[in-house]
């Protein structure tokens, strides 16, 4: 029997701010363990919390931007659970009036098409903070807990299980990544795990409209991982079906190691969470003043600036996919336009050199971080255009560009890459012709191509320091001139 | 998901419930324990399920006294405690951590 997958999605994500959801400590990544905590992220009776408004502005306008219903009156709620990284032994979180309900995120698939993918809610909580377990030693029986994190103002974005396969699996999580980024909710780091996906699967025979029994993935902290995850899922639930078994409602983890899932013990997900509003925070009533402030902050979305790019900058469907999946990309290369107004060599550059250059420098590594800035790429065009350098020496004044973080014209006067000029060149471009009579004769006879040839000669005798568009005409000039 | 608890309803905290919220709660109880505690609190909330007989028609639920909403705090950073102070109450700590028995 075929199976097919249906998977839903709940996303997490930590949002970008400068001070914790309920207190003022840091949400900085990477500080020494416990220094960005107080008496409210450590639990301290008598400590009191006090929502962000930032958080929750950004928050809103997540749901916002996902078309979601939004109450006239929100509130968080306690969840309660014990672990070591919870320190009040209750999560705040919002249980029963979420921020928003009922929304949609319109997901783009390989071959063009838009598929709708339905949000069953979105609501604002508290991360927690991170067990540490001890590697490489004998015998540990013992986990430290860092609380840096406890308290970053977490999103949980929940959809509804629309999903069927791993290809609309990355379009959503490659889609979701790119729209926050883009409201500027999260740096979706996920190395850092500022994004997180946790998955609800099951299987089901093709063509059956009845849903399987659904699992729960946690631990996924990669969208590599999660799509490995799921090929397990499908294979181990068809499996257990095909045998006539059942698939057991459960949390299961993923094994990094074994590329599987495994069972989470029962009393770990004992799901008795005792949800009931929390009376250390007021509600927040949610006006239409508000919303229409938050709504006019929804910067141009990722589908609508692909479409800008291509009927504005007359790039390609496919490089404007690609520039406008991020939105530091996107916004590196209109500040570079504005610089230097050519769109198609500027694309050409980002998509090919750039790029390369920034899968090496890692996974989070983004536009931002790239050393070359968009004035100076935009400098480099320029020259290439107006000739004071050729795409040949381009291609080699990149890579110190990369390399130093200096200017183009500063490293073409420094190495002396400047294109010969025609006094310099004519000898040059003498000698190769007088080298070559087969190449000359066959230009002389209308062979067009032959130029390609002297043209390979003479660039490999200057070093790349020829200009195509002078030493064309140059040539065609000289043949004109033994001629008469 | 946990059924909500609704006062008028609860007759019994039975054995089998003290168990339960002893789980959740991480508590070990013998068996003496959990026979007392299910005659305690069953009397307890036997004494609570009084409010049931309020008549509460239109009365909005609430979980505050105060019709206080929207207080927020700005979004800036401050310095919290030292690492020290913050581990100060910690039973046991280990390289700036917080050491607890062994988690998975």
């Amino acid at each position: 029997m075929e199976f097919e997958p249906v998977i839903g999605f709940e996303v997490h994500t930590e949002l970008k701010t400068n001070s914790k959801v309920w207190c003022g400590c840091s949400t900085e990544f990477g500080a020494p363990p416990n220094t960005q905590v107080c008496p409210v992220c450590l639990g301290m009776p008598g400590s009191l919390p006090v929502l962000n408004r930032h958080a929750f502005d950004i928050a809103l306008k997540v749901g916002l931007a996902l078309n979601c219903s939004i109450p006239e009156r929100t509130y968080f709620d306690r969840k309660n659970y014990y672990y070591p990284d919870l320190p009040k032994n209750y999560q705040i979180s919002q249980q029963y009036e979420p921020l928003g309900r009922d929304g949609w995120f319109d997901i783009e698939l390989p071959d063009g098409s838009c598929k709708r993918i339905e949000i069953d809610n979105l609501h604002l909580e508290e991360d927690a903070g991170k067990n540490i377990h001890p590697e490489g030693q004998m015998h540990v029986d013992y986990s430290l807990v860092d609380l840096n994190r406890a308290g970053t103002p977490l999103l949980e974005i929940v959809t509804r299980p629309d999903l069927r396969g791993k290809e609309e699996a990355e379009a959503f999580m490659r889609g979701m990544k790119a729209f926050l980024e883009y409201l500027g909710a999260s740096d979706c780091k996920m190395q850092e795990g500022r994004l997180r996906f946790e998955l609800n699967i099951s299987v089901r025979p093709k063509g059956s409209d009845v849903l399987g029994q659904k699992v729960e993935v946690k631990n996924l902290n990669s969208m590599s991982v999660v799509l490995k995850c799921i090929d397990a899922e499908i294979e181990r639930q068809s499996a257990l079906l095909e045998q006539g078994g059942r698939v057991a409602q459960e949390t299961r983890l993923w094994d990094e190691e074994k590329f599987e899932t495994r069972s989470m013990r029962s009393k770990e997900t004992a799901y008795d969470y005792r949800y009931f509003p929390d009376p250390d925070l007021v509600d927040v009533v949610i006006d239409n003043a508000m919303k229409e402030r938050l709504a006019a902050e929804i910067p141009e979305l990722p589908l609508a600036r692909r479409a800008r790019f291509v009927s504005q900058y007359g790039l390609s469907d496919y490089d404007a996919r690609v520039l406008t999946a991020e939105r530091q990309m996107a916004e590196y290369f209109e500040s570079a336009v504005s610089v230097h107004n050519n769109p198609k060599t500027l694309a050409n550059w980002m998509l090919g050199e750039m790029k390369s250059r920034l899968n090496e420098m890692g996974e989070d590594a983004t536009a931002d971080d790239f050393p070359v800035r968009p004035a100076a790429l935009a400098e480099l065009v320029r020259m290439i255009d107006d000739g004071s350098i050729t795409g040949k020496i381009a291609k080699t004044v990149f890579p110190e560009m990369v390399a130093s973080g200096k200017s183009p014209s500063a490293i073409v006067e420094e190495k002396g890459l400047k294109p010969l000029d025609d006094s310099a060149l004519e000898p040059i471009v003498r000698k190769v012709m007088a080298d070559n009579p087969k190449m000359v004769e066959d230009v002389r006879g209308g062979k067009k191509k032959a130029i390609g040839g002297l043209m390979g000669q003479i660039m490999r005798a200057t070093q790349g320091k020829a200009n195509p568009a002078v030493v064309t005409p140059m040539i065609e000039r000289l043949i004109a001139e033994s001629e008469g | 998901m946990s059924e909500t608890v609704r006062l008028d309803r609860v007759e019994e905290i039975t054995l089998d419930r003290v168990r339960h919220v002893a789980l959740l709660a991480r508590l070990e109880l013998g068996e003496e324990e959990a026979v007392r505690f299910s005659r305690e609190l069953t009397g307890i909330m036997t004494h609570i399920n009084k409010l049931g007989e309020l008549d509460l028609e239109g009365v909005e639920p609430t979980s505050h006294a105060i019709p206080t909403a929207n207080v927020f705090r700005e979004d800036t950073a401050r310095p919290g405690l030292s690492n020290d102070e913050g581990l100060a109450n910690a039973p046991e700590k280990d390289e700036g951590c917080f050491k607890v028995p062994q988690i998975i």
